[in-house]
């Protein structure tokens, strides 16, 4: 029993991780993306859509990555190309997502959809009590671990890296250098389109492997809180998004035990649990400002 | 945070604005709490829409807003249609009561009609639910046959009087069968998130229930108990298809026959303020086949249903405890419908804290 309830947490935390990870690259970059959501949505529809017609959750999942991507490559044309507000366009592409998704996924509804089979390993996967936990999930949470692993390295190890934190931090200097700015800063948001599709994807294949309309119910809009309370930090972003999982199923475990809390104040728990512990996590103020973006969401018009 | 998301779902909602034209037909206009596309709640009112809008042809034109946050934002998007030239708006969520009172007394020719309601405060406002409480029961009895851990998983959506009575029908008929059955709650405090519904069914799985049945919209939780191979019962509309081995049956909402009444009411301009709380006996409730049972427990839940239909039994009938023990109802006394409509305790056996 706390194999499964350990194995619904990291269900939980799994689409909120990949999704942020993705913003966090995009963020770093100097580039505040808030259509998450409407990216994440329309990789679940597409990730439900082609799984079903082709039968391969797979050919499901890489097409949910390109929709992704491509739905940021939009985002990237208006505001890296055409220099519109950042956080407009962000709420403008949410909107879209969802009311496309919703378009396009009309004739899915009601049909039950086709579930993304778990790693078996023989031997391993059967230990008892931590086998089915290491070896035994679904491919993508292993994914979801590799992508944090890659992300910290790229970002903090790599020569490329650090230039993508610089075009973040000071996209004048940078341009000064002769680095291309608007071209890494599409690259990065493609990487976050891409991250958001794949999240997409883990909730209608992988979560509930169904098509309904709005279906991410907020989950783009929490893993951008994440990247923010998590200082920009991949691993951060990790034990956040552990964190509200844990809480979110301990809360519902809470509940059907009989605990006496009012079920109001343990739903928000995961929230207040997730917000206290990043907190203090990040209240060394010059480390948070050291991580910080510094130039997060302002435009860029590079001068000829 | 949750603020934002709301206002944002609410911009959504508007952008995805029905059709508009012309004055000369009657127009009958629809809010709905969740998306049309959750195959629960919205769905079958959007469903009930479709039929008025077949039976009643060139006579009626309609529009819908989905996905609309209770609160706030209802107020906004119910005054946008009454501005809009709606002659009948149905307001299809219990939060929608204030807000619905509230337009109308600003649009005395506009006609509204709020679903699962109480508040009718303008003349203008009529109230409509179904008693679903009678589907629950039969699902409690069903439950208790079958269950051999003697215990069930409730996934309830918010403590409103709707809900409340829904679970303690189910454990009053969960305890005709066996006295000592118990229900264990969990509160997701939302009518509509997939994810955290599955997450709550799996919770109640992990804690040893081995039937689910649930007061939220989505299909979420009959996948879950398909995965873990335990029944479950459907909410709302017929969810055989995502549980042909798990779906006991299922509490189906059939509300064209009163869409396609209450809108020639209004054509024909017979329409008066009113509140009808249908049940099977109008064929409101009707239950999906009972599948996935022994025969016998078949029979009994075809009985139950029959019985209730007639009208020869009330799943609220004394003698009922509280769940602290008192007496709610003496024997044979049964409940009076102000009290069902407004029921904020449990009956005994429910194995929970209301919130309050």
């Amino acid at each position: 029993m706390f194999e499964d309830i350990l194995i619904t947490i990291a269900t939980a935390a799994t689409p909120l991780l990949i999704a942020a990870v993705g913003e966090v690259v995009v963020e770093r970059s100097g580039v505040l993306n808030l259509g998450v959501e409407g990216m994440m949505v329309m990789g679940a529809v597409t990730g439900f859509g082609v799984a079903l017609t082709t039968g391969s959750p797979w050919l499901g999942v890489v097409a949910a990555i390109i929709v992704g991507m491509l739905f940021s490559l939009l985002f990237g044309f208006l505001t890296l190309t055409l220099v519109t507000n950042q956080v407009a366009t962000g709420l403008a592409l949410t909107l879209l997502g969802l009311g496309l998704s919703g378009m396009l996924g009309e004739g899915f509804v009601g049909l039950p959809g086709i579930k993304m089979s778990y790693l078996h390993i023989p031997y391993l996967t059967d230990v008892p009590y931590i086998g089915r936990l290491f070896f035994g999930q679904d491919p993508l949470f292993y994914v979801s671990i590799l992508l944090t692993a890659g992300v910290a390295w790229f970002l903090f190890r790599s020569r490329a890296g650090l230039t993508l934190r610089s075009i973040g931090d000071n996209h004048t200097s940078a341009h000064a250098l002769g680095i291309k700015v608007i071209g890494i800063r599409y690259l990065a948001v493609m990487f976050g389109g891409a991250c958001a599709g794949l999240a997409g994807a883990y909730l209608s294949l992988i979560y509930t492997p169904q098509w309904i309309e709005n279906m991410t119910a907020g989950r783009g809009w929490i893993a951008l809180a994440l990247v923010v309370f998590a200082s920009w930090r991949p691993w951060r972003v990790l034990a956040g998004a552990y964190l509200f999982g844990a809480v979110s199923i301990g809360q519902l475990h809470a509940q059907a035990l009989g605990v006496g809390v009012p079920s109001q104040l343990l739903s928000s728990l995961p929230y207040l649990a997730t917000v206290v512990v990043l907190v203090l996590i990040s209240r060394n103020r010059r480390l948070t400002m050291v991580n910080t973006p510094a130039s997060l969401g302002r435009p860029f018009v590079p001068d000829r | 945070m949750k603020k934002t998301i709301l206002s944002f779902a609410a911009a959504a909602a508007v952008m995805s604005f029905g059709t508009m034209a012309a004055q000369a037909a009657t127009k009958a206009c629809f809010i709905y709490v969740g998306p049309i596309g959750d195959f629960g709640w919205s769905y079958q009112h959007h469903q009930g829409l479709e039929e008025m809008k077949k039976a009643l042809g060139d006579q009626v034109e309609t529009a819908y807003l989905e996905s609309v946050p209770e609160g706030a934002d209802a107020e906004r998007a119910i005054e946008r249609f009454a501005r809009s030239g709606c002659n009948i708006v149905f307001t299809t969520s219990f939060g929608y009561m204030d807000p619905t009172n509230k337009v109308a007394g600003k649009f005395p020719d506009v006609k509204f009609e709020h679903a699962t309601g109480y508040k009718r405060e303008h003349p203008n406002v009529a109230t409509y639910n179904s008693r679903f409480y009678e589907g629950r029961y039969v699902q409690g009895v069903i439950a208790a046959k079958l269950s051999k851990a003697g215990v069930a998983g409730y996934i309830a959506s918010f403590p409103i009087p709707e809900v409340v009575m829904g679970i303690n029908a189910f454990v009053l008929g969960a305890q005709s069968v066996n006295p000592d059955f118990k229900v264990k709650v969990v509160w997701a405090n939302t009518w509509f998130d997939p994810g955290k519904e599955a997450d709550a069914a799996k919770a109640l799985i992990d804690q040893g229930v081995d039937i689910i049945t649930q007061h939220t919209d989505s299909t979420a939780p009959m996948q879950v108990a398909t995965e873990r191979g335990i029944k479950a019962f459907g909410q709302a509309s017929d969810m055989i298809k995502f549980g042909e081995k798990t779906q006991l049956t299922s509490i189906v909402d059939d509300w064209g026959p009163y869409y396609i009444e209450r809108v020639k009411a209004v054509i024909d301009g017979s329409w008066k303020q009113q509140d009808v709380w249908g049940g099977m006996k109008e064929g409101h409730v009707v239950m999906a086949p009972f599948t996935n049972m022994p025969d016998d427990v078949k029979a009994l839940a075809e009985e139950t249903t029959a019985k209730i239909k007639s009208g020869s039994f009330n799943p609220f009938t004394g003698p009922i405890a509280k769940q602290d023990g008192s007496e709610w109802l003496k024997a044979g006394e049964v409940a009076e419908d102000g009290v069902l409509l407004g029921m904020n305790f449990y009956v005994k056996g429910v194995d929970d804290k209301l919130p309050q």
